[in-house]
């Protein structure tokens, strides 16, 4: 992650670079998709040349070490920036919504004193671009409020006067969900970064929503907690933007959905309401049970300001184990059986197939070229298996445990489920295992352009789509998949040198269709955002998503709070 | 030839460290242990000598209380053929840890004694030299490097401050082996299966005629002073003010 953050730095700071190279009809209409046209340029500057490389043609056949990836980049490095030009559903700024004035300004600077409104060019780039570097907004104005009657002062003056906003947290989502769509106000709640409090007995934390996830895990530590939910992003994530978005991660198969360990919030309405929800109650059963709402509509019906969550004792015995299996089906075995023989103790079983290892690889081998250093300690040599699963198992007694997972792997290896693997003998090897894993997202980012889907589908049915994907695309890209099997989520990626529309085409809407006649989710934990919002229908009956739209229109009748996303902006146009 | 590797149960490296709230030590209960690093170097370099040919058998021993075993039982996985534990209390000083060492070199007379150069726990940084020193043996220590030829010499790298040093050495030796000599191999499943079986031999001190007595005494265990978190100054004045009144350095 670390690394990821120092090229992600460099990148920005290399920004007027990428900027003059941005397309300029960003103004009134947005080409809405989730493809684009990559940018190439000749002399990409000194600085970024080593970290934006494009490594697709090593990826192929990396093997025969990629010399000339040292010696001569220069014709290689492209912009790994995207821009939107592509003829897909162009979503249109609403008229409706105003334009800031100096009034508003002045009026927020008011509330918020000076520190609190942001107008640097600099740090707007960065927060109007999101993660991926997919999403790019053209907001010109960040405020920073530090609590929720702040927030509720905000929200009550742009409703009035019909601004549109968007709230940010770490902005690290995947759907365009957390980044302006044109000129909404960016609210960001990095400023409400609180702990408030924690009941040592029940281990229930109250916290404000911008505290960083890394932060809150690193609290409840030194107590004896941990935090129900871990993701490869709670260096910068925040808490807010977690519950927001209902992240799910790589602990959901032990702990569950935040819809379960939430236990309340407080959520400003778009009209300034501050609604009181914080309960710190496991069971409370006095009428609807509205936070239910606000966890994962993405910041559309009201921001939330404070979290209330249940977090499980810190348990000393961890075990990981990284294994190879010969096939998909055995894969499908080992997590019976690791449910079976592992039962309560098992905390996490995720899997990658070959490709997502071989990127690993070429990953590591590229790190230790370009920076000189060492790269991950591998389990194993090469990557010679196709499927890989990594197993975590947290419980209270060593010993015990142990002696679980041996009898575990031994009558995994005994039945042929298993054709190699290692168990982690210390902590660092332990987390090594881990950076595999949580580490392809950002080896898919460098390796060029990457679509990707967050798709939950009954596991037996999972890989098939893989591989139908595979064929249908054939040589022009690779297809990758990992994620939480337990939890039935694939992460499918596929990758390519560059963005490009055939390529996309030939994905969508057959990845959509396919999931959705297989009674998948087409988004398993990422949430619609921008990307996806029109998608809805592949997934919730048109019943459903009326009645979602109704809420919306109670909630926020003028649509304010992060407009064009998460339902498909049609649907409130007409009205 | 038979290689004897020393290997040291400590507080996991990536785990943070408390002291116990009665100063007495470190907390080490409830706390993941593993392998001491440079421990799981110079075994990792015990192995290497054994895969090219120059030596048969790598025999890893550790002298501490039971759960001691479980550590051999990760040394047997990772390839070591089989094990000796010495039950004994834990917090040995390294004079008593090197007589026992000398007194398992003489029942197992291997020809070669790889140790880590210290262990992470309380930085001794002892038990080499003085094993080396008992047996009567050469010593070459920190071994960033270790080449072994068939007349019975070793080719050791040391880092040293400045550079290099290599010294040749006539086996049998003492090595001791620092971080960057090899990157120690994983314990992969078909082998934690085969070391479930591998022999691990029990030694008590009376057997081997060893006495623990320490003339040293920890008088208290503390944390290192907790860092003061940093101002931020709002202007060169205050700076300048605060370098010679607070600091005293202008």
């Amino acid at each position: 992650m670390e690394d990821w953050k120092s090229t992600y730095r460099l990148l920005t700071h290399c920004k007027h670079f990428f900027h003059r190279r941005l397309s300029p009809n960003f103004h009134n209409s947005k080409p809405f998709c989730t493809s684009g046209s990559r940018n190439h340029c000749s002399q990409p500057s000194q600085l970024v040349k080593p970290y934006i490389c494009n490594f697709q043609q090593e990826f192929q056949t990396f093997k025969h070490l990629p010399v000339s990836l040292v010696t001569n980049p220069w014709n290689r490095c492209r912009s790994q920036y995207r821009c939107f030009a592509s003829q897909a559903s162009i979503i249109q700024r609403r008229p409706d919504f105003s334009t800031i004035s100096s009034e508003d300004l002045s009026y927020f600077k008011n509330i918020l004193g000076e520190r609190g409104v942001v107008q640097d060019e600099e740090t707007l780039d960065a927060v109007n671009t999101d993660w991926m570097r997919k999403y790019k907004g053209t907001s010109k104005l960040m405020l920073q409020p530090r609590t929720a009657e702040e927030v509720s002062q905000i929200l009550k003056y742009c409703n009035s006067r019909c601004l549109a906003v968007v709230p940010q947290g770490g902005n690290t989502g995947l759907v365009g969900g957390s980044v302006p769509a044109f000129d909404e106000v960016i609210v960001s709640i990095s400023h409400m970064n609180k702990i408030i409090s924690l009941d040592k007995v029940s281990g229930i934390l109250v916290c404000e929503a911008g505290c960083i996830l890394e932060n809150l895990i690193a609290f409840l530590d030194n107590q004896g907690f941990v935090m129900p939910l871990d993701l490869g992003a709670k260096g910068s994530c925040q808490i807010g933007g977690n519950v927001s978005t209902n992240a799910g991660g790589l602990r959901l198969l032990r702990y569950g959905s935040l819809h379960g360990s939430v236990l309340g919030l407080e959520v400003v309405l778009a009209n300034g309401t501050v609604l009181d929800m914080l309960g710190t109650l496991r069971k409370d059963n006095t009428g609807y049970d509205l936070k239910h709402l606000f966890i994962g509509s993405e910041g559309s019906l009201g921001i939330v300001t404070k979290v209330s969550i249940l977090t499980p004792p810190k348990l000393s015995s961890v075990n990981v184990c990284f294994l190879a299996c010969k096939d998909y089906a055995s894969c499908l075995k080992l997590l019976l059986e690791a449910k079976r023989k592992l039962g309560e103790i098992l905390s996490a079983f995720e899997f990658l197939d070959h490709g997502a290892m071989d990127l690993h690889y070429l990953l590591c081998y590229v790190e230790q070229v370009l920076k000189h250093l060492e790269g991950v300690r591998n389990p194993f040599p090469s990557s010679m298996h196709n499927f890989y699963v990594l197993i975590e198992t947290t419980g209270s007694s060593e010993s015990y445990d142990r002696e679980k997972l041996d009898a575990f792997l031994l009558h995994s290896m005994e039945n042929d489920l298993i054709s190699d693997g290692v168990v982690a003998q210390d902590i660092t090897q332990a987390s090594s295992c881990w950076h595999i894993r949580e580490g392809i997202p950002e080896a898919l980012m460098k390796a060029g352009g990457v679509y990707k889907y967050d798709l939950s589908i009954p596991v037996e049915k999972m890989y098939d789509l893989v591989e139908e994907m595979g064929v249908r695309l054939g040589a022009s890209a690779k297809v990758v998949a990992y994620g939480h099997l337990g939890d039935g989520n694939l992460h499918l990626n596929i990758s390519t040198p560059q963005y490009d529309d055939n390529i996309l085409s030939q994905i969508e809407p057959f990845v959509y269709e396919w999931t959705s006649k297989h009674k998948g989710s087409i988004s398993a934990e990422h949430g619609l955002g921008l990307m996806k919002a029109n998608k809805i229908h592949y997934t919730k009956s048109p019943e459903t998503v009326q009645l979602m739209a109704n809420i919306k229109k109670l909630l926020d009748p003028n649509g304010i709070l992060n407009p064009y996303k998460v339902l498909p902006p049609s649907l409130f146009t007409e009205s | 030839m038979k290689i004897m590797v020393a290997i040291k149960r400590v507080v996991d490296y990536a785990v943070k460290i408390r002291v116990k709230p009665d100063k007495s030590g470190v907390e080490t209960k409830n706390v993941k242990m593993s392998m001491n690093p440079f421990c799981e170097i110079a075994l990792e370099e015990a192995l290497r000598v054994r895969e090219s040919g120059l030596a048969s058998e790598v025999v890893a021993v550790s002298i501490g209380p039971v759960q001691f075993t479980e550590t051999l039982r990760t040394g047997l996985a990772m390839g070591a053929d089989r094990a000796i534990h010495v039950e004994a209390p834990e917090n040995i000083y390294p004079l008593t840890i090197a007589k026992i060492l000398k007194a398992l070199v003489d029942v197992e007379k291997p020809g070669l004694l790889f140790l880590g150069k210290q262990a992470i726990d309380n930085d001794q940084n002892q038990t080499g030299q003085m094993v080396a020193g008992l047996l009567k043996w050469p010593q070459g220590t920190f071994a960033s490097k270790v080449v072994l030829d068939k007349e019975k010499q070793a080719t050791v790298d040391r880092e040293v401050d400045g550079g290099i040093e290599t010294l040749c050495l006539d086996l049998p030796a003492v090595i001791t082996t620092d971080l960057r000599l090899n990157q120690p191999r994983y314990a992969t499943l078909p082998n934690i299966m085969k070391a479930k079986s591998k022999p691990i031999k029990k030694f008590t001190l009376q057997d081997l005629n060893v006495e623990i007595k320490s003339d040293l005494e920890v008088v208290e265990v503390t944390e290192p002073p907790k860092r003061k978190s940093g101002v931020i100054l709002s202007s060169v004045d205050e700076l300048i003010d605060k370098l010679k009144n607070e600091a005293r350095v202008i």
